[in-house]
């Protein structure tokens, strides 16, 4: 079975059928993490290029793991978008690209949309790893797989997604995700940082944090921005804290098993407190482990999709 | 001295309340008659060029208020041969060209560089000033000079003015140029870093979005001004519901205020922006379908003067990039007549409204010959197949950039002919 699509743009386009696959295919792909010789050969002789415009480091070390554990050849490029050269426009950036016969090519941008863009000229996938304020699909998925490797099931679920909503591309993915799945998203934020017409996502939208959590079986904390003071997105981290932190007596509202999710890097202190960070519901680095799985799901079903055999046999191994 | 028949088509002058089928005469450039065709038995004579019309539509060649031709300056993207020659495809006899060039029109030299380079041009070049000098906002350029070297109005267009001082003096100047201030209505802090209208598609795309509150309040600030001033004002590309209705409020107080919308914000919402296409990214922003139907209301009820294309040619390496970090803008001359048609067909205005607007009215509010078909008025004429439907082609399109969210489609209304001054100076294969 295959995705129905060339690229991973984003969440939007997905089907739940499509979203199951992966996720299955992601938890089946775990157990290679836990070897001693962590590695399959299903991607062997591929080459995926990570292309990075903008700083990550965690992102974009779970996408070499996860193409280096299946056997692919990773090549990463940082680019500074400011340094792009100038006078070179995103068709011969992915022509360039295409020239060198990549089988997937992974791409992080600030700017919305230029990975769709990328993708028109790229007869390779495209695979989406966040750009600007629109998607970032495979965080979405693997916050999906962790919610469900918890709780056992999406569909039903409340979840509540707090923080700059505004400016979060991990926000957008998810509302997608879990609305797709069955469940149900409320996300929280100041006034200033709920985007006009959010609702027509599929979510629910509230000022109060109380709101969002209560009752609660999912809470997704977003990282504030602390350079987003000065727009007067906020005035202060301290204010922020006080009203949109996740401290225990935020929780009590939440319901009985909630868990806590969060894309990282995090603010100790200022969205979420470190008590809540380290507690028992925080199912944070669980969501790093499942970072890889997703990924290499994703790689799979999108380059090697084809090579179902070579994939069982690296299994059963 | 050239004579010129144009027989047999259907004349729209509303100006001049006429609409029918007559025979129109040029002589020396000017209209020198236009007879009912049924009781026309004059014979062509010698040495004069006839125009068989029949079955087609006679107007006033159309007047852009608002395009920008590049020269000098930024000739890769246009120039003013080209601008011309894509004007005059689109029907198009005159064209007021925005400042905002390099260096920018902010005084007589570069005023009648334009002027040199519009001699012998496809269509007639009315130049605008910069209201200030470099279009920094903070001194006002020579006005009168600039008028004495043949600019029509002032404005800064691509940026608003920002000191409202600045805008009042501009503004008291105007009584005595005579010229209209046109007004780029934004309030910069509120547009921030927005690239398209704010809204669910906005959020949806994840790009910063630019209320309309930007324009209603730019739009109200310069209208008090007018009114203090006692001055001129013109507002540039009108996008939103609210400054629809601030503008009617100010024609109802009697003030001397004129407004034109695009055809783009006519047409387009801010829908045309999925798949990141930057052929709809532009400034002021594609807006909602409330919006849309506001301008269209506007135009009906006289609130919107004048269609102006805001014709603003880029290259591929302005447009074929990030979407936040491309050009505003789109090019409009050729297609500006189609779309327009477009809306006629919907019977969202009528063919005599969008006529007025695209040739009288923008006429009457900068004082320019033309727009009318009256014994002794310029010929500058258009002739147009209202039957008949075109592909967009980009790359057979007489700019020289191709940034048209129009590319591929087929629109109706084909301009056949364009004369100026009773020249043909574009004839469509």
């Amino acid at each position: 079975m295959k995705l129905k699509r060339k690229d991973l743009l984003g969440i939007e386009g997905l089907d739940r059928e499509e979203l199951e696959l992966i996720l299955s295919t992601a938890e089946s792909f775990k157990e290679i993490s836990e070897r001693e010789i962590k590695k399959v050969p299903t991607l062997r002789g591929k080459t995926i290029i990570n292309l990075f415009y903008e700083p990550s480091t965690r992102t974009r070390t779970s996408f070499e793991i996860a193409a280096k554990r299946m056997s692919a050849d990773a090549v990463n490029i940082s680019v500074s978008a400011s340094s792009v050269a100038k006078g070179e426009t995103l068709r011969d950036t992915a022509m360039n690209l295409g020239a060198m016969k990549p089988d997937c090519i992974v791409v992080r941008h600030s700017s919305s949309g230029t990975p769709e863009m990328l993708s028109r000229y790229l007869s390779c996938p495209v695979v989406n790893a966040g750009d600007g304020a629109h998607e970032h699909p495979s965080q979405a998925l693997l916050d999906m797989l962790t919610v469900r490797e918890r709780k056992g099931k999406i569909e039903g679920l409340k979840v509540a997604i707090i923080g700059d909503i505004a400016h979060s591309r991990v926000a957008r993915s998810n509302i997608y995700g879990f609305t797709k799945m069955g469940a149900e998203v409320t996300v929280a934020a100041p006034p200033t940082m709920l985007p006009a017409g959010i609702e027509a996502l599929g979510c629910r939208a509230t000022s109060s944090m109380e709101e969002a959590v209560r009752d609660a079986d999912v809470v997704m904390m977003l990282r504030i921005q602390l350079e987003r003071q000065s727009e007067s997105f906020f005035p202060s981290a301290r204010e922020y804290s006080r009203l949109y932190g996740l401290d225990e007596a935020k929780l009590k509202g939440a319901k009985e098993g909630v868990v806590i999710l969060h894309p990282g890097p995090i603010n100790r202190g200022v969205e979420i407190s470190p008590e809540v960070a380290d507690g028992p519901y925080s199912l944070i680095l669980d969501q790093v482990t499942n970072g890889v799985a997703v990924r290499m799901a994703i790689f799979y079903l999108l380059v090697g999709g084809a090579r179902e055999e070579q994939h069982s046999e690296g299994a059963q191994r | 001295m050239n004579r010129l028949i144009i027989k047999g088509g259907r004349l729209i002058d509303p100006a001049a309340k006429i609409d029918g089928l007559y025979n129109v005469y040029v002589m020396g450039g000017r209209i020198a008659s236009v007879k009912k065709a049924e009781s026309d038995t004059s014979e062509a004579g010698p040495g004069v060029e006839v125009v068989d019309a029949t079955g087609l539509t006679v107007v006033p060649g159309f007047i852009d208020a608002h395009a920008h031709l590049r020269e000098p300056g930024f000739e890769y993207k246009e120039d003013i041969r080209t601008g011309t020659r894509a004007a005059s495809a689109g029907g198009y006899t005159a064209v007021m060209c925005m400042a905002n060039t390099r260096p920018v029109n902010d005084n007589e030299s570069v005023a009648r560089y334009i002027l040199k380079k519009a001699e012998g041009a496809a269509a007639r070049v009315y130049p605008v000033g910069a209201v200030s000098i470099g279009l920094k906002g903070e001194r006002l350029t020579e006005m009168a000079e600039l008028k004495a070297a043949g600019c029509v109005a002032v404005s800064d267009d691509g940026m608003p003015v920002v000191n409202g001082a600045l805008m009042r003096r501009a503004l008291e100047y105007s009584k005595i140029t005579g010229m209209p201030v046109i007004s780029h209505a934004e309030e910069p802090g509120l547009v921030g870093s927005g690239v398209m209208n704010e809204g669910a598609v906005a959020t949806r795309l994840g790009l910063r979005g630019v209320p309309n509150a930007a324009e209603d309040a730019m739009v109200a600030r310069d209208i008090r001004l007018a009114e203090l001033a006692g001055g001129r004002l013109h507002i540039a590309h009108v996008s939103t519901r609210g400054a629809v209705e601030i503008i009617r409020d100010a024609k109802a107080r009697g003030l001397n205020v004129t407004a034109e919308a695009t055809p783009h914000h006519l047409a387009l919402t801010d829908e045309a922006v999925m798949g990141y296409d930057t052929s709809a990214k532009m400034n002021p922003p594609l807006r909602s379908r409330e919006d849309v139907e506001a301008l269209r209301e506007g135009l009906r009820d006289g609130t919107i003067d004048c269609i102006a294309t805001d014709h603003a040619p880029h290259s591929s390496i302005e447009k074929d990039i990030e979407f936040d970090k491309a050009a505003n803008g789109i090019i409009g001359l050729e297609t500006a007549f189609s779309v327009i048609y477009g809306l006629v067909e919907e019977e969202a205005i009528s063919l005599h409204q969008a006529l007025y607007a695209m040739s009288a009215n923008p006429a009457r509010a900068f004082s320019l010959e033309g727009g009318k078909l009256t014994v002794g008025s310029p010929a500058d004429i258009a002739i147009l197949d209202l039957c008949a439907k075109w592909k967009v082609e980009p790359s057979k399109l007489r700019s020289k950039s191709r940034n048209t969210p129009w590319a591929g489609k087929e629109l109706k209304g084909v301009v056949v002919k364009t004369i100026l001054a009773g020249n043909v100076v574009f004839s469509r294969e």
